[in-house]
């Protein structure tokens, strides 16, 4: 139990025995008598539980099923039923909704309707992107898209404005401060936790070596609402600013370990854009905003996508227990299938790769484009000088029990001349680096077979020629 | 007048301000209990033991029953009686009901629920249609055979033969909303339940059924579903029968809704179908024979399958002229979820089948597909011309000569005259406006130079059945009144899940009226004012609905008038009601004031309306008759591109032309058409349910399968109404629109089909399977460049 405190719809609320793992979903239906948020699937596939939050870092819009209480403490929630302006009107985005005949069952609506004022509040206007994370069984989309586009042309309504500023947030919340307010950092030594700094996370970890750190509860989220597990000592580890952010140095880029897949997309575009690519689909915008690279790297997924990215550039992991922190190859990470290099009571404070001329190449092939788990994931970094290749390193998701290098692969390649014939040398030696699953994601027959043409699909990219389907413009 | 007009869903607002409330949503009483299955973790065997110590003692929990805990046998089956709400000694399919927790929240009723321990005698579990083959496993004493003429010696004269074989997977709902019903104890042992269901009167009759009361004793309510797309046709039965016995074990209130997850594991999709054909062509590309062998994946209980594969069967010709035909169909029953109603209802299925054909005929002759589904249509009907004439005929195929007996090759495979048909006119409107020629050649020249991406186009048409084949499901009621200050309620027995239909039916109602619509009310479907309702199903919603409450509507009407026309001595028929008022000449009265006016002269201003569909006649074993009133028609057009490394895919464009009659509401048979176009893409593209070896659905949330996302939509997308009207007298001359747009998602499979052939020298048939996952065509598109090599 923790005392937390926020505003919901505008009203401070503040909860002194805030279970860790009760679901902003299942508080709004069932102790707030607010069922306009739905449960579609529970597990933030869907978007039907969309809501809109706002703090010091912006507004984005959030899946409440998998989103546990006291992440949201200090910030302001906003659900469906919050949206008209204090006379009445409605929403530029509610507006158009009905007029575009946005709506047919009505079931999946709250959601679009809060994820496209998030993203109308935001300017954010590539609707393909940002309402990946929500699904709609009756119209197709594309009045949907319509109502989304005509209601861009609105200017934000002022009193949105306004109640999702930052000051405002804080003013309104200042009333519930005190103990557990928002004013007040909660208790960092509990076996629910709120640390704000790297250090009281540090202490807490050596206090509680098997606790759970939650970021974003993207994953862990469906520990409990699909696995329904209990969480045991929790520490919610998303306000820790030190552990956030991504810095580029001259010789590096540094990535910190709670800095969310939204916050990465950007900050890398500029350095490596296929890499930014490969996070706009991963998982969608309401995931994006959520879960954080730390996680994404921590849980060991082998089907994370982050991890293969990151190992093609060479990254390293930083770890810390207490005061001692250590260094690894990320790929020396992943031990096996559930299983990491990492001791108890240490966490990850983040990960950093060289600064590099962008040659990577990031493949993620699955049975949707968006808001899908990777059948296989394939990430290229493959440099080449005076026609010959002089480094590789190829990095894989989802064709082993954990992210793994594609090491003959690389020696095949290294040292000859960057043709088709070396390419086609080369392919043997995935069969030599993987042995892929079948499962229902893909048989383990197509896993090879895709992931050996993706080194075809990065050399005929090389030369120019056209591969992603994604680009073709009808 | 209020028909016709392209207004918003009657519930728009309410759905955008989250105030449109669901099953889930509804206030409960205090104390109301909340419900889940235990299920079986096996496919198929026989119960030994259960163990549910732990589950009794998890917290929450206030009983927990197994089969021999119920009053009496508790049956869900909407056909057969043979799917016990609990598993009575034996389970058939990984995921059944085995036992029913009441505990005092939903989260606790679901964490106890895995609490249950259940020894089994495992027995072989029959999974697959090769299994059924194998084991003889099916429904019914043997296939269905529908025949005419002598398919075998036909195809034995023809120029070309063409055979293969096509998989096509099912299809999981995925309705947002998740199954729900929430049971109210009343006195006296009543019964009041709240349902997601599409068919309110099967639910209140499996409830009576199951607590062993007349149906007077249990009321039905249902004011809208989060979806339901066939899903909720029978499919929501056991969750409203359980919550009936809980609450009248309890006494309170009880609740229960399916996790997503449960939903998956628990409830039918579309049945997954082989079907094997044989065709025999003359040189011009004329089917002159043909055979078709119909496998459907039924699952363990026979549902509603058997009309399912009628229906695949009706729609095996789909918009093609069949002169000699066989049509065996086999209905497998296997031991998974059993499959049941989905949007087409095995149209689709059928369909598909034939469309394939038209696909592999056109590519082993090296014809522009267009050009032999033309070819192969049944001939125009004449067009009605809008000075009530008659134009000439139009692209009427010249009879052949040995049939004259088949009506001019009108005749379906099952006897019935294609009165209506317009797709000569539709193809021919859509091929010119998405420029299908030249577009065609442009891909041509775009793949030669293109060693990478390939694209595909195809066009195809659609022709589908309306009415439900059981012909005495096509009836409907409604129920009308006027209060005294000119307000109007509005029930009849149709559901909204999202099509529009109350507000369709509104829109007539108010225009029987003379009224805006905002003086009618929509209401919840309740089975205590409409009785004997059939299920919104089968399209028919507002064809049957909006003529029962025309019905009713106008016999309120004419009272109103009669009153209005004595008042002022003269003729009803004098009686005008326009614009909100009701006029006789030099006189307007507001339509309130005429409806009190009705009242003080002790009138009745309440009616009810009944309608049932004409011209029907159907004998479903001998394959003959009239099943359908019409059909409705559209034909669409879509473009792929294709990865040849990866099998990765997206529709670039698409443009439908559908035929909606007289459509009563524009804007909603958009809405239909452009979500049921995306629904059958998804069908065939993306939506991949995979069983494991022990029967375990694989694939059961969102995380796992894939229904088209946002940017899956087609990137261009144009969508138009075909301008014209019914044939045959339906409301305002509309045509029903629920299912005939999913079929139209046909054409991206034709396409993509299209595009791996691009890969290949032109010997080898793409045969592509359904769902044209990456997968599935990178392994097709590997079989073409071995023909290039």
């Amino acid at each position: 139990m923790t005392d937390i405190a926020f505003l919901i719809n505008g009203h401070p609320v503040r909860l002194t025995d805030a279970a860790p793992t009760t679901t902003l979903l299942d508080w709004l239906r069932e102790s707030r008598a607010l069922p306009g948020t739905k449960e579609g699937c529970n597990e933030g596939d869907c978007g039907a539980c969309t809501v809109m939050v706002s703090d010091d870092r912006g507004t984005r819009a959030l899946n409440a099923c998998i989103l546990f209480l006291p992440q949201l403490h200090g910030k302001a929630v906003r659900t469906v039923e919050g949206l008209e302006a204090p006379d009445g009107s409605l929403h530029p985005v509610q507006q158009a909704m009905i007029e575009q005949h946005g709506s047919q069952c009505g079931f999946c609506t709250p959601g679009f309707i809060m994820a496209m004022a998030t993203n109308h509040l935001n300017g954010e206007t590539d609707h393909d992107t940002a309402l990946a994370g929500n699904l709609c069984r009756c119209t197709g989309y594309a009045p949907i898209l319509r109502a989304a586009q005509r209601a861009a042309d609105q200017p934000v309504p002022d009193w949105l404005r306004r109640e999702t500023d930052p000051g405002f947030v804080r003013s309104r919340l200042s009333p519930v401060a005190g103990p557990g307010g928002a004013s007040t950092p909660p208790p960092a030594d509990t076996d629910v936790a709120l640390p704000q700094t790297a250090d009281a996370l540090a202490e807490w970890c050596l206090r509680y070596p098997e606790g759970r750190l939650v970021a974003g509860a993207t994953d862990v989220g469906l520990w409990v609402t699909k696995q329904l597990r209990t969480l045991g000592p929790v520490a919610f580890i998303a306000g820790i600013d030190a552990l956030r952010g991504v810095s580029v140095g001259d010789t590096e880029i540094h990535i910190g370990a709670t800095t969310t897949l939204a916050e990465l997309m950007p900050a890398i575009a500029p350095h490596h854009p296929d890499f930014a690519e490969l996070i706009r689909r991963y998982g969608s915008a309401q995931v994006r905003a959520a879960a954080t690279i730390g996680g994404n790297i921590a849980n060991g997924s082998p089907i994370g996508d982050g991890p293969p990215a990151l190992i093609a550039l060479g990254a390293v992991l930083h770890l810390r227990r207490g005061d001692d922190r250590r260094r690894l190859a990320l790929e020396d990470f992943f031990l096996d299938y559930g299983k990491q290099d990492r001791l108890p009571g240490e966490f990850v404070e983040g990960v950093s790769f060289p600064r590099q001329p962008d040659r990577l190449k990031c493949y993620k092939l699955s049975k949707r484009f968006d808001q899908d788990i990777s059948a296989l994931c394939g990430c290229f970094n493959i440099t080449v000088q005076d026609g010959h290749v002089t480094g590789a390193r190829i990095a894989f998701g989802g064709m082993a029990g954990i992210p793994a290098r594609a090491r003959p692969v690389e020696a095949a390649l290294v040292g000859q001349p960057w043709t088709a014939e070396t390419v086609a040398a080369a392919i043997p030696a995935f069969a030599e680096s993987f042995t892929p699953l079948s499962d229902m994601r893909a048989s383990s027959r197509y896993r090879l077979d895709a992931a050996s043409n993706l080194l075809w699909r990065y050399f005929h990219e090389d030369r120019g020629i056209p591969t992603r389907v994604l680009e073709v413009e009808p | 007048m209020s028909v016709h007009k392209p207004l918003p869903h009657d519930a728009a607002r309410l759905h955008v301000t989250g105030q449109a409330r669901y099953v889930d949503d509804i206030p409960a009483p205090a104390g109301t209990l909340h419900l889940a299955f235990g299920l079986s973790g096996i496919a198929h065997g026989d119960i030994r033991a259960i163990d549910l110590e732990a589950v009794r003692a998890a917290p929450g929990v206030v009983a927990v029953l197994t089969a021999d805990d119920l009053p009496r046998p508790a049956d869900c089956s909407p056909s057969n009686h043979d799917e016990p709400l609990l598993a009575e000694g034996t389970v058939q399919y990984l995921g059944q009901p085995v036992f029913l927790v009441i505990a005092d929240s939903h989260l606790r009723a679901r964490k106890a629920a895995r609490l249950g321990r259940i020894d089994y005698d495992r027995k072989p579990a029959i999974l697959s249609i090769d299994d059924a083959i194998a084991a003889d496993s099916r429904f019914e004493d043997g296939p269905r055979i529908w025949a005419r003429g002598d398919a075998t010696k036909a195809i034995a004269r023809a120029t070309h033969v063409i055979d293969g074989v096509i998989e096509m997977g099912g299809q999981e709902h995925f309705y947002l909303e998740g199954q729900a019903a929430m049971a109210l104890p009343q006195e006296g042992g009543d019964m009041i339940v709240q349902s997601s269901t599409q068919h309110p009167t099967e639910i209140q009759h499996k409830v009576a059924d199951a607590l062993g009361v007349p149906m007077h004793a249990v009321r039905i309510e249902v004011r809208r579903m989060g979806g339901g797309f066939g899903g909720k046709e029978s499919q929501g039965n056991a969750l409203a029968i359980a919550c009936a016995l809980a609450a009248h074990l309890t006494g309170r209130a009880c609740k229960m809704r399916y996790d997503r997850d449960d939903d998956f594991m628990i409830t039918g999709k579309r049945h997954d179908f082989r079907i094997a054909y044989r065709a025999g062509v003359d040189a011009a590309g004329r089917i002159q024979g043909i055979e078709f062998v119909q496998y459907a994946r039924c699952g363990w209980a026979q549902d509603l399958s058997l009309p399912v594969a009628d229906r695949a069967m009706l729609h095996a010709d789909n918009a093609y002229f069949l002169p000699e035909v066989r049509i065996e169909s086999h209905r497998l029953r296997t031991n998974t979820q059993s499959a049941t109603a989905f949007r087409g209802f095995g149209g689709p299925q059928g369909m598909l089948g034939i469309e394939r054909v038209m696909d592999h005929i056109a590519h082993a002759m090296r014809m522009d597909p267009l050009d032999l589904r033309r070819m192969n249509y049944y001939p125009e009907c004449a067009a009605e011309r809008s000075d009530g004439g008659l134009s000439a005929p139009h692209g009427l195929r010249p009879p052949p000569e040995d049939i004259s007996g088949q009506k001019m090759g009108r005749e379906t495979p099952y006897g019935m005259v294609v009165e209506d048909f317009i797709l000569h006119a539709m193809t021919e409107k859509l091929e010119a406006a998405c420029d299908y020629r030249a577009r065609r050649a442009a891909i041509a020249a775009w793949n030669a130079q293109s060693p990478v991406l390939k694209r595909g186009i195809a066009l195809t048409p659609v022709k589908f059945g309306i009415s439900f084949t059981l012909t005495h499901l096509n009836q409907a009621g409604a129920l009308v009144h006027v209060y005294q200050d000119g307000s109007i309620h509005l029930n009849h027995g149709g559901t909204e899940m999202g099509q529009g239909l109350f507000q369709k039916v509104a829109q007539v109602a108010a225009g029987v009226f003379g009224l805006d619509l905002g003086a009618v009310k929509i209401t919840a479907t309740d089975t205590a004012k409409v009785p004997n309702t059939s299920a919104t199903a089968a399209s028919s919603g507002s064809d049957l609905n909006g003529m029962a409450v025309r019905v009713a509507c106008e016999t309120l009407r004419d009272r109103i008038a009669g009153v209005i026309a004595e008042r002022h001595q003269c003729p009803a028929g004098q009686v005008v009601f326009a614009e909100g008022k009701v006029s006789v000449p030099g006189y307007d009265y507001g339509f309130a004031e005429a409806a009190a006016l009705t009242y003080a002269a002790r009138v009745s201003l309440s009616a009810t309306g009944y309608y049932r569909t004409p011209k029907l006649e159907w004998d479903r074993i001998a394959g003959k008759g009239r099943p359908f009133f019409y059909f409705a028609y559209g034909v669409a057009c879509s473009e792929v591109v294709v990865d040849t490394l990866t099998g990765e895919n997206r529709i670039l464009r698409t443009d439908i032309v559908h035929d909606c009659g007289k459509s009563l509401n524009p804007a909603l048979d958009t809405g239909q058409i452009e979500g049921g176009f995306v629904q059958g893409a998804g069908w065939l593209t993306t939506e991949e349910l995979v069983w494991d070896d022990d029967g375990r659905l694989r694939t059961h949330a969102p995380s796992t399968y894939k229904i088209p996302a946002f940017g899956d939509r087609p990137r261009a997308f144009n969508v138009m109404l075909w301008d014209g009207q019914n044939r045959e007298e339906t409301i305002h001359r509309s045509k029903a629109v629920g299912e005939p747009p999913f079929m139209l998602g046909i054409s991206v499979l034709m396409a993509l089909s299209d595009a791996v052939a691009a890969c290949g020298d032109g010997s080898l048939y793409p045969a592509l399977d359904a769902p044209a996952t990456p997968e599935r065509l990178l392994a097709a598109i590997a079989r073409q460049k071995e023909t290039a090599r």
